[in-house]
């Protein structure tokens, strides 16, 4: 069918649709590798004296690339916050804040010359690794967990989960009027439960072994176990109404592990990173203070 | 032997006995002929207890029967009364059969046989004895009725009210009213805009809307009347309601033949066109005839008492009489050139202007109240490109220059883009010499357009003219295409109908004025989804060129018009204009290899090409098939950082226009709560302050003249607008940074906006929704501000092609 748009299509539009890793067919990993490829060779032909180190020309032009990429890489979070004009784009930076970042692993490395002690220029050596390490486990969870939190979540929203959760404890509140002392006790286990404690590991496993409202259940359970279902039981609806409260309760903590995982390390990467800096700084200052 | 009088006048309306009233103040031998037992059967047919209302309030009443806003029974108690103390001779239950003789000697058959003899007769019947029907199958099924009488008549019913102008809106309010009663009461509108009714009922049905009392469903006509169901054609498609009654209230249409019959002439042959008068509201085909009330076109209560004065007066051969409305109206053409009286100034504008041809010089009266004539002199400046504005223009002198490439000539109109979609004015217009142009504001574009057929006819006939010119290119005139317009029909296609089916013959041309179309293919007894056709787009000129079947199917993405085309008149076009040819050759080419592109890839990509169709699928009931820029989330990508919320906050006076979690999601494909850029924005169609606008990128936007009223927020299907006030402004990102003053990046919490407000100033409610960024360099924060690249905005009709799949996307 030959049709034609009023407007003509938009020949970029297909390609601004890729992820900050393929940006640009994968644009910075070129730029990455290629510095990094260079850093290697001069360094493999470069004569320095004695031994390689950091007091070379080319260990000078190496630190002075890596102190400056440092505070570059750090700008990024002030290119997040700082909503300004202009033809920036944020995935763009992002890309090139993973690729130059992780050449920053040769381009340190090269500086220090292998040459490694207990100081602060180590210090500050180690805290970029371990800056950089858990930037690369960013990398891992930010390409691999969006798919799968998409998935748990469904089209219901955070507050909307928290919201069916607070329904069913009022359901949980109401069926429990009737009951006895004894049953009461077994859904107060459940309602007066706090569903997400148990701390860090909790929320990063998913995994809540004190659940009050699992223990009601079993509870229940065991009350209900042998007596046959005759339908208009208080018990029962209590079960039921357990069930779906898990069930949800189940979908919410997976929820929030999964953010939990694309969170948790920038609370390394970025705290680290001042400290990183601080270290920078005094490596520079005793460098050219004390060597 | 037969009563003889002067003036006889038939119906007891507010016109008749107006008229009856001034005949009898003027001591001169009259008659006041009523069909039914009661005066004003009209009004005697409002339902009980319903509040008559006095518009338009500028118009002083001139008439010596008193008339004021207020309850239906105070205002007939007051009439009867009036007409009795005043010496009004009323003969009931008269119906006027036939109307013989001449000025000067009328013979008045009444329903018994009997004879009355009349120097004059004023006709002012009025057009309620005549509703409009329900031409639908099952409409003459016995619970559809056109009238109410008590509303409080009914408990526990699915009741359907049909029609939305003041008499529907003040049924439905009325079914509604008492809770007690129990009733389901639904509203159907057949357009999105209520242009007929009176702002305090649309207002009030709204606010019942609000209260969850009744439905209110606009875009939607029935289409088939079933004993307890009624099924509707809406915008998204087919439905079917509960409905145990149906109120028709569609409008009346005046009794023709009998008018007709008594020799009065009509405009036209339209079955809303009203009878030809002169400006002394005798008609011209019958002189001493004289049409006065509804009948003559104007069916306001006030207008019809004045006009029933008026005509007594002149019958009576006062000559130097004006109507209440002429010093408005002297004070509107006082600032034109040449010394013209009123009634010169309107035959002058109707006779010149093309639109206004049809009206009758009353119509025109009502219509210039609501409009404004200006004179301009040569190269003076009628409107900028890009200047917001969305009234209508005639020409009534001279000819205006559009961006120094077209000129327009006298009769004709411009701006009717403005009034079509709301956008911004697409050029700048100058006056090519001394002119006098009409500017007619939107709502009296849309009553007119509404009321008069051939208005309608004549502004879908430019428009039609003008998009086809603009569609095939330059080198075309209006006279080259002059064979292939004749043949255009606007045709209205509900949601899900085919225009065009795949294998079938037939070599029509299909314009897509409004909304939008997706065109399928079927391979392997699937439709999958070729393209998307927004509006401004033809389809079917392939089979003119190849004269094939049609190679695939074309339906409606929602309720949307088309123009069709004769193939044949356009297949003798593109004969005359080689240009054109070759233009709509290559045009074909590329969409020939989409097609071979499906077809080779069917077997050994079928999942893929399946997914996708079920993914754009998806995307058209989002509401994407009416969208003309829309933000998607592509949930691979999105780690839920809601930067993209706080960067919208952050550019937004710190209110955030978009919810990212909200929304729905196929093949995690996200269709975030933002809005659309739907190219006939649901939200304007009923903005009081006129706030809401498209801008030169086809951003919707709502300036700031907006009132708070929340309108918009409840016409969007979509619930994209919100209504919110501004917050404090926020300390800079350092100071948050380094000493943690206020909220950081983002849109600030409530508490905080609330401590931190100036409780001097008292900061409205505003409706707030996306505006693209317009103005902002660089474009949408919410794009750039996305770290992953998660966040897209595409117009629809480059994401939805089945062509990306051969980049492995989709």
């Amino acid at each position: 069918m030959a049709t034609r748009g009023a407007r003509p299509l938009d020949a970029g539009g297909a390609a601004q649709h890729e992820g900050f890793l393929r940006y640009r067919g994968y644009r910075w990993l070129k730029l990455a590798l290629a510095i990094s490829l260079a850093a290697i060779l001069i360094y493999a032909f470069h004569d320095a004296r004695s031994r390689p180190n950091g007091g070379s020309w080319y260990g000078y032009t190496l630190g002075t690339i890596g102190a400056g990429l440092i505070l570059w890489l750090t700008l990024l979070g002030v290119r997040k916050r700082a909503m300004t004009r202009g033809r920036w784009s944020l995935k763009a930076w992002t890309s090139a804040h993973v690729y130059l970042g992780l050449s920053l692993v040769v381009i340190g490395t090269l500086h220090t010359g292998f040459q490694f002690g207990w100081n602060v220029h180590t210090l500050a050596y180690a805290l970029m690794m371990i800056v950089i390490i858990s930037g690369i486990y960013g990398i891992a969870v930010y390409s691999t967990l969006p798919r799968v939190l998409s998935a748990n979540r469904g089209e219901t929203t955070q507050a909307q989960m928290l919201d069916n959760l607070r329904q069913l404890d009022r359901q949980l509140h109401e069926a429990a009027q009737p009951l006895g002392q004894r049953h009461a006790e077994i859904v107060r286990m459940s309602l007066d439960d706090d569903p997400f404690g148990g701390g860090l590991i909790a929320r990063l496993t998913g995994r809540y072994p004190k659940c009050g409202t699992r223990a009601a259940q079993e509870a229940i359970r065991i009350e209900t176990g042998p007596r046959p279902a005759i339908g208009d039981d208080a018990l029962e609806r209590i079960d039921v109404l357990l069930e779906r409260k898990e069930a949800a309760l189940a979908r919410i903590r997976q929820h929030l592990k999964l953010k939990a995982l694309l969170e948790i390390w920038l609370y390394v990467h970025v705290p680290l990173t001042f400290a990183l800096i601080a270290a920078l700084f005094a490596h520079i200052f005793s460098v050219f203070f004390y060597w | 032997m037969a009563d003889a009088y002067r003036i006889a006048i038939i119906g007891s309306g507010p016109a008749g006995l107006s008229a009856a009233a001034r005949a009898a103040a003027l001591g001169i031998s009259h008659i006041l002929l009523e069909k039914t037992d009661h005066l004003s059967d009209t009004i005697f047919k409002y339902q009980k207890g319903k509040h008559v209302m006095a518009t338009p309030s500028q118009l002083v009443l001139r008439s010596d029967m008193d008339f004021d806003a207020g309850k239906r029974e105070a205002v007939l108690g007051a009439w009867d009364r009036q007409a009795a103390e005043q010496g009004v001779n009323v003969r009931l239950n008269a119906e006027v059969k036939a109307i013989a003789g001449g000025k000067g000697d009328f013979s008045l058959t009444l329903g018994g046989g009997e004879v009355i003899r009349a120097e004059a007769v004023i006709l002012a019947i009025g057009t309620q004895g005549n509703p409009n029907l329900l031409r639908i199958p099952g409409g003459d099924l016995p619970h559809v009725q056109y009238q109410l009488d008590d509303p409080g008549a009914y408990v526990d019913e699915h009741i359907t009210v049909i029609g939305a102008g003041d008499a529907g809106i003040e049924n439905a309010v009325g079914l509604a009213q008492d809770p007690a009663q129990r009733n389901h009461v639904t509203i159907l509108n057949r357009s999105a805009d209520f242009s007929r009714a009176k702002d305090a009922n649309v207002k009030g049905l709204f606010a019942m809307r609000d209260g969850g009392r009744l439905a209110v469903m606009t875009d939607t006509t029935p289409s088939k009347v079933e004993p307890g169901w009624l099924t509707l054609d809406t915008r998204d498609g087919e439905a079917r309601i509960r409905c145990d009654r149906i109120i028709a209230r569609m409008g009346s249409a005046p009794p023709r033949k009998f008018i007709e019959s008594c020799g009065v002439e009509f405009t036209s042959e339209d079955r809303e066109a009203f009878p030809r008068l002169t400006a002394t509201f005798e008609s011209v085909s019958a002189p001493g005839i004289y049409v006065i009330g509804a009948l003559a076109g104007y069916p306001l209560i006030k207008h019809c008492m004045n006009q029933g004065y008026d005509v007594v007066e002149i019958i009576n051969g006062n000559s130097s009489l004006k109507p209440a409305d002429e010093p408005i109206l002297e004070a509107k053409f006082k600032r034109l050139p040449r010394r013209r009286t009123v009634d010169q100034w309107l035959e002058y504008l109707r006779a010149n202007v093309e639109i206004l041809n049809d009206l009758s010089p009353l119509q025109m009266r009502e219509f210039m109240l609501d409009s404004e004539v200006r004179a301009y002199r040569i190269g003076e400046t009628v409107f900028e490109k890009d200047d917001p504005g969305s009234s209508l223009f005639g020409i009534a002198s001279g000819s205006v220059d559009v961006a120094g490439r077209v000129r327009i000539g006298r009769g004709s109109i411009f701006g009717e883009v403005g009034l079509i979609s709301g956008r911004r004015r697409g050029a700048t217009i100058r006056a090519a010499e001394d002119s006098i142009l009409v500017e007619v504001s939107r709502t009296a574009a849309l009553k007119l357009m509404a009321s008069n057929p051939a208005a309608r006819r004549v502004v879908t006939r430019i428009s039609t003219e003008r998009q086809l010119l603009q569609m095939f290119g330059s080198g075309l005139t209006p006279e080259d295409l002059a064979e292939v317009t004749a043949t255009a029909r606007v045709e209205s296609v509900s949601a899900g109908k085919a225009i065009i089916t795949e294998g079938e013959d037939g070599c029509d041309i299909f314009v897509i004025r409004v909304g939008s179309m997706v065109v399928e293919k079927s391979i392997g007894g699937k439709p999958v989804f070729l393209s998307y056709l927004p509006a401004g787009s033809y389809v079917g000129e392939m089979a003119v060129i190849d004269g094939a079947p049609r190679t695939a199917t074309v339906r409606a993405a929602i309720k949307s018009e088309v123009i069709r085309l004769d193939g044949a008149a356009f297949r003798r076009l593109l004969d005359r204009k080689p240009d054109l040819l070759e233009k709509a050759k290559r045009d074909m080419a590329q969409r020939q290899d989409l097609n071979a592109f499906v077809e080779a890839r069917k077997d050994s990509f079928s999942s893929v090409v399946d997914m996708y169709s079920s993914v754009a699928n998806f995307l058209v009931e989002q509401g994407v098939g009416e969208a003309t820029d829309v933000l998607l989330i592509d949930e691979n990508l999105c780690v839920g950082c809601d930067n993209c919320e706080k960067a919208c906050a952050d550019s937004h006076d710190g209110l955030s226009r978009l919810d990212r979690e909200a929304g729905r999601t196929f093949a995690h494909l996200h269709v975030p709560t933002s809005c659309r850029h739907c190219e006939h924005p649901h939200c304007m169609a009923d903005c009081p302050p006129n706030a809401i606008h498209r801008g030169p990128d086809g951003e919707v936007f709502i300036n700031d003249t907006c009132i708070g009223c929340g309108n918009c927020q409840r016409n969007c299907p979509y619930g994209v607008i919100r209504m919110d006030k501004v917050p404090p402004k926020k300390p800079g990102l350092l100071s948050w940074f380094l000493f943690g003053k206020g909220p950081g990046p983002g849109e600030p919490s409530h508490e905080w906006s609330a401590t931190h407000a100036d409780p001097a100033i008292e900061k409205p409610k505003k409706a707030i929704k996306c505006d693209m960024c317009s103005g902002i360099e660089g474009g949408p924060a919410c794009v750039r501000a996305c770290p992953t690249g998660a966040a897209i905005r595409v117009a629809p009709e480059a994401f939805l092609t089945v062509a990306r799949l051969d980049r492995g996307e989709g």
